[in-house]
């Protein structure tokens, strides 16, 4: 394998803006998605800053009640639905599944690219929807307030994540099919890489759940336009009952946002310790536990909500199974550095600091389970600092850090080494800052989506959004040199890194059709034993 | 602890203290695990940090002891914590015989509560300590939630049904009353206070205050007004069962369910009379939605529970779902 | 272009190593697709359950108003296009000569499905049963009667002199004729999309596209067409049959 640039490669092949917006290299659409999905993280990221500056002080005295209660609805929907969700599968999972199986392409390439389109499509109507005033019922959408009470535009925000909703059974229906059917000769099951099997679970998930999210957002629909009383008691409905289709689909939608981020986990760490993964059996088996167990747990979003007691004991006990898969991953990724050859390049960076927050986070959520605490914490800054570990500290930090790993591959460029290290620590500690005194005034007592509150809060709030700002510059560093690279970072060989995997063994960047044929697999994932070491220095980005 | 930088809430009830006891053991859990697997992080990251000298690692598949151990000890620590937290939810969920009843109708935004005996309050709920206080709520309007920090307890008021949260002041003081359940403009003004006081001084304040009639007594007014004695009487061949003991009685029913005459009972065969029709009567009780609101059907309901003392004023024994009172049968 | 170079052709798009590859993920795409639509549906049957579980009555009351005769005679029209679509995939498959005409023959049943149910659909739309403001469910069993307190006469057609009986009921037929809107709606919705395909299939067919080597496509649009037939066989009962013994 030559490791020098090709001359000919999957983003100088053909120039035009219609070669890019008619492609069907999921290469490319991998970056088409990059830039969508980096834009409403943006627009996400703007409105979680308007909410740490009203929440500086007590008062509600920077933005209306009206307006506040908008921009952390919008903040939700918009990093929920338009980031998180597609984020990891769309971006690096389009650009390396078909890669890591020895294709050329997914399966069905044309769904790809239009799922592209009905992603933007989405996004438009959501950005429609901001700019004719927003919607303020939170992200969960609550009846009867939604319904019934609001007077903001709930149909242009509720189609908006209905088409992005397809946008995403597409990526998983692409993902699944390509996983069973196109493997490459002796690349059996369970010689796939992890990030495989992480995204064939989280594609079965998606399969499973949205749907049942479309159908709530019809009814939804169709209650506040025809008010016929699915979910209003005033006319003879059930809020609760609304309480139960949201999060039927919304609960495992969670762990359709980390695990495809455990999966690069996965292959980080290995690479980075030169190791195979420990207990690989058991980590596979794990995202496909996760994926099951998560459909089951749904009520433990409703602990208070008037369901029963009965209900209650049912949720919180299966809430508590479903950690253990992933206590399972931690431990076995943990016990991978065993023995190792541990170097600190940046996407370690990122592992390290997934493994620490997401530990955190998830053992919060193992309180959040447990009954007697969770009607104490639930609706406060608690449930705020558990998701936010689990989703920023977790999936953000393994979507950086797989960008930063595969991004010699992406754009045949290497980062900053020393940038990427600096904004790592700087994104760890601002996060840190930021999220950590929300465990505390969730404790206390603070209530979520308050736009103003009590002043003996205002020390833990003044700390919070002091790391949020050192947090968005975290952000905005990479944003600028990943871009800066592409087109003036040194050039990269073919494997920087000295990765295992299928998708080191092509040019970088790679040709349209990735492999003239498809490779032969003989071996183990992670067969680190078998290849040297790279030399000291051998990132010389 | 500066006052300005409180970590901790103060433990205003008998229960506080038990769910503080659960979630420090829970932290003292998280942080051993995470304190573990951070120092292994550490201890690995440094020890087995890459040398120039360094070979390939020779590969360790993985252990199934050890897989299995770390499936099963954390498992059964999590079943432990399930089972302490169940321990303490049932507690949360179950108040004791002797409670006090206050009954609350949340609107946007703000708490409107009132006392049996008639007093009300806007946004303040003033108890006795030592007494269990039992809160039956309901919404005119959203969904909200009644959420007192020091007590650790909350639960959403829903229109269209009533909840129960319960608590037992231990101290007396001022203790924040939050709504959290988002309700729309004003939900983080949707605040007030829970005044404990002494049960001399909550008398006192109890009897003071704008002569108010108490609720049972406004209820039998309403009863009166809306013209339920024209069926609900104890001539023979009367249209209506009878209601004196009616609450907490057993009821049996057309379809021939059974059930406990609870305050959702009552509130439902107000408003949806054809809901659950008594065995042995007609289904031609007209519905009262829109001739009378929830403060009102609260109202009914004291009266009703003053009933069954036999005498219109009197303090309702609170109700036993534990113990069901003997069966009553309605008369016919 | 000639059939015989196409039935000695494997043809297989470019990411795919060959045509029986290219078969299977697109079999398995497919299945893939209905199981995401059995989820969606399963939806509006979740919420269909619940409520007919809650209000019996309403329920029974306006699956009387549909037209049984109609909704009868549209699935046995539905059935007899999966018929005629199982004709066509088999026709394909072994390369014989009906592929085309079998395939119009299920657009036609089809279409005639979707005209008698824009036929109901108006019928609903004059008898005031359109969810919304104006909708007004009559109950033509009852000619004006006293009510059974004997107090007043109730005029034909309403259910209960209650005023607030009668408001519920009307509310939750409301939710039955939602459900009856929303999942013939998304169903017929479903056809229209399989109409499209049925014409997409035909246009290729007639170019001689189809052959035992590659017949793939007219058996996935037939998994498809049998899906919705299916569908339309839980929906009949369940909207139309309501306690219909007689």
């Amino acid at each position: 394998m030559s490791d020098r640039t090709p001359a000919t490669h999957y983003l100088n092949v053909s120039y035009g803006i219609r070669s890019w917006l008619f492609t069907r290299d999921h290469k490319r659409i991998a970056l088409l998605y990059l830039a969508s999905v980096t834009l409403m993280f943006l627009v996400g990221g703007s409105f979680a800053a308007m909410v740490r500056l009203e929440l500086l002080t007590p008062a509600g005295d920077l933005f209306q009640a009206d307006t506040y209660n908008k921009i952390f609805t919008l903040h939700g929907i918009v990093m929920v639905f338009f980031f998180l969700i597609p984020g990891i599968p769309a971006v690096l999972g389009n650009f390396l599944v078909p890669m890591m199986i020895g294709a050329k392409d997914l399966a069905f390439p044309r769904l790809n690219l239009l799922s592209w389109y009905l992603f933007n499509l989405g996004a438009l109507f959501t950005l429609f929807n901001i700019v004719i005033g927003g919607v303020d019922t939170g992200w969960t959408f609550y009846t009867p307030y939604s319904t019934t009470w609001t007077t903001t535009n709930i149909v242009p925000v509720a189609l908006g994540i209905f088409v992005t909703g397809f946008s995403s059974i597409l990526t998983g229906l692409n993902f699944i099919v390509t996983i069973h059917k196109m493997r490459a000769p002796g690349l059996t099951w369970f010689r796939l890489p992890l990030f495989i099997w992480a995204h064939y679970a989280t594609s079965v998930i998606i399969m499973l759940g949205t749907p049942v999210l479309a159908i709530t957002i019809v009814l939804l629909a169709l209650e506040r336009v025809f008010h016929l009383g699915f979910f209003d008691p005033a006319l003879g409905g059930d809020p609760v009952l609304f309480q139960h289709f949201f999060w039927f689909y919304s609960h495992p939608a969670v762990y359709i946002m980390i695990l495809p981020a455990m999966g690069v986990i996965s292959e980080i760490v290995t690479c980075f310790s030169r190791k195979r993964i420990y207990g690989y059996p058991f980590v596979a088996a794990s995202s496909l536990a996760i994926a099951l167990l998560g459909f089951l747990v749904w009520g433990h979003h409703m602990f208070v909500s008037s369901q029963s007691v009965f209900a209650g004991l049912v949720f919180s006990v299966l809430s508590f199974l479903v950690a253990i898969p992933s206590a399972v991953k931690v431990f076995n990724w943990t016990a991978t550095l065993y023995k190792g050859s541990i170097s600190f390049e940046t996407p370690m960076l990122y592992v390290f600091g997934f493994l620490g927050l997401f530990t955190i986070g998830g053992l919060t959520g193992l309180m959040l389970a447990c009954l007697g605490i969770d009607v104490h914490v639930h609706d406060t800054y608690f449930i705020v600092a558990h998701f936010h570990y689990i989703m920023v500290g977790g999936t953000v930090m393994g979507y950086l850090g797989g960008l930063h790993f595969w991004w010699p591959k992406i754009s045949g460029r290497l980062y900053p080494e020393g940038w990427g290290r600096l904004s790592a620590l700087i994104i760890f500690v601002g996060f840190n800052l930021t999220f950590f005194p929300q465990f505390i005034l969730g404790y206390l007592g603070m209530p979520r989506r308050y736009h103003a509150y009590p002043e003996e809060f205002q020390v833990l709030n003044v700390m919070s959004t002091a790391g949020a700002s050192i947090l968005g510059v975290g952000y905005l560093i990479p944003l600028v040199y990943l871009v800066w690279c592409m087109r003036d970072g040194k050039v990269a060989s073919s494997n920087p890194f000295g990765a295992t995997g299928l998708e080191w063994q092509t040019p970088a960047p790679p040709p349209t059709e990735n492999f003239p044929s498809p490779p032969r697999v003989t071996e183990e994932a992670y067969a680190y034993d078998k290849i040297p070491i790279p030399g000291g220095g051998a990132y010389a980005g | 602890m500066r006052p300005d930088l409180p970590l901790f809430p103060v433990q205003g009830s008998a229960e506080a203290g038990q769910v503080d006891l659960l979630f420090l053991a829970t932290v003292g859990l998280s942080l051993f695990f995470a304190l573990l697997v951070s120092s292994l992080l550490l201890a690995f990251a440094i020890k087995y940090r890459r040398r120039p000298t360094d070979k390939p690692p020779a590969p360790i598949q993985g252990s199934h002891a050890l897989e299995i151990a770390w499936m099963v000890v954390p498992l059964i620590l999590a079943m432990a914590t399930f089972v302490w937290g169940a321990d303490v939810y049932f507690r949360l969920n179950r108040p004791p015989d002797d409670t006090m009843t206050v009954n609350v109708v949340g609107k946007r935004w703000m708490w409107k509560l009132q006392h049996p005996s008639g007093r009300r309050e806007i946004n303040e709920l003033h108890v006795p300590v030592g007494t269990p206080v039992r809160l039956n709520m309901t919404s005119e309007d959203v969904i909200h939630s009644f959420f007192v920090p020091a007590f650790r307890v909350k639960a959403d008021a829903l229109p269209g049904r009533y909840t129960t949260v319960w608590f037992k002041a231990t101290r007396p003081g001022r203790y924040h009353l939050f709504c959290a359940e988002y309700c729309g403009t004003q939900h983080s003004g949707m605040i007030g206070w829970v005044e404990a006081m002494e049960p001399e001084a909550f008398q006192a304040w109890l009897a003071g205050g704008p002569a108010e009639v108490s609720m049972a007594a406004a209820g039998e007014r309403l009863f009166n007004d809306l013209g339920c004695v024209a069926c609900h009487n104890p001539n023979s061949g009367a249209r209506g069962p009878r209601l004196d003991r009616l609450y907490g009685s057993q009821v049996k029913l057309a379809s021939g369910e059974g059930l406990i005459a609870d305050e959702a009972y009552l509130r439902e065969s107000i408003l949806y009379p054809a809901a659950k029709v008594t065995a042995g009567y007609q289904p031609v009780m007209p519905t009262f939605r829109g001739l009378v609101n929830e403060e009102g059907v609260l109202e009914l309901i004291e009266y009703l529970k003053s009933r069954v003392a036999g005498q219109a004023g009197e303090p309702a024994p609170e109700l036993r779902p534990a113990a069901p009172p003997p069966e009553r049968k309605p008369q016919p | 272009m000639p059939a015989e170079s196409h039935a000695a052709a494997a043809i297989h798009a470019h990411q795919f190593e060959d045509a029986e590859q290219q078969r299977d993920a697109v079999t398995l795409g497919m299945w893939a697709f209905l199981l995401t639509e059995v989820l969606f549906f399963g939806g509006l049957f979740t919420a269909y359950t619940i409520y007919r579980w809650s209000f019996p009555a309403a329920f029974a009351l306006s699956s009387h108003h549909l037209d049984v005769l109609l909704g009868g005679v549209n699935t046995v029209i539905l059935i007899g296009s999966s018929l005629t679509m199982a004709l066509a995939v088999h026709a394909a498959q072994v390369g014989g000569r009906g592929v085309v005409g079998y395939l119009l023959l299920t657009m036609l049943l089809g279409s005639a499905f979707l005209g008698i149910k824009a036929v109901e659909y108006d019928h609903k739309f004059a008898e005031r049963l359109i969810p919304g403001a104006s909708f007004l469910m009559r109950d033509e069993s009852r000619p004006a009667h006293l009510d059974p307190a004997g107090d007043a006469v109730v005029a034909a057609g309403i259910a209960s002199a209650d005023p607030g009986v009668e408001a519920d009921l009307q509310h939750h037929a409301q939710i039955f004729f939602s459900l009856y809107f929303a999942m013939t709606g998304m169903h017929a919705l479903h056809m229209v999309v399989g109409l499209g395909l049925l014409a997409w299939l035909v246009l290729a067919a007639r170019r001689g596209r189809f052959s035992p080597a590659y017949s793939t496509p007219v058996e996935i649009v037939g998994l498809y067409w049998h899906f919705v037939d299916i569908v339309w066989i839980f929906l009949f009962p369940l909207l139309y049959l309501i306690d219909r013994h007689a």
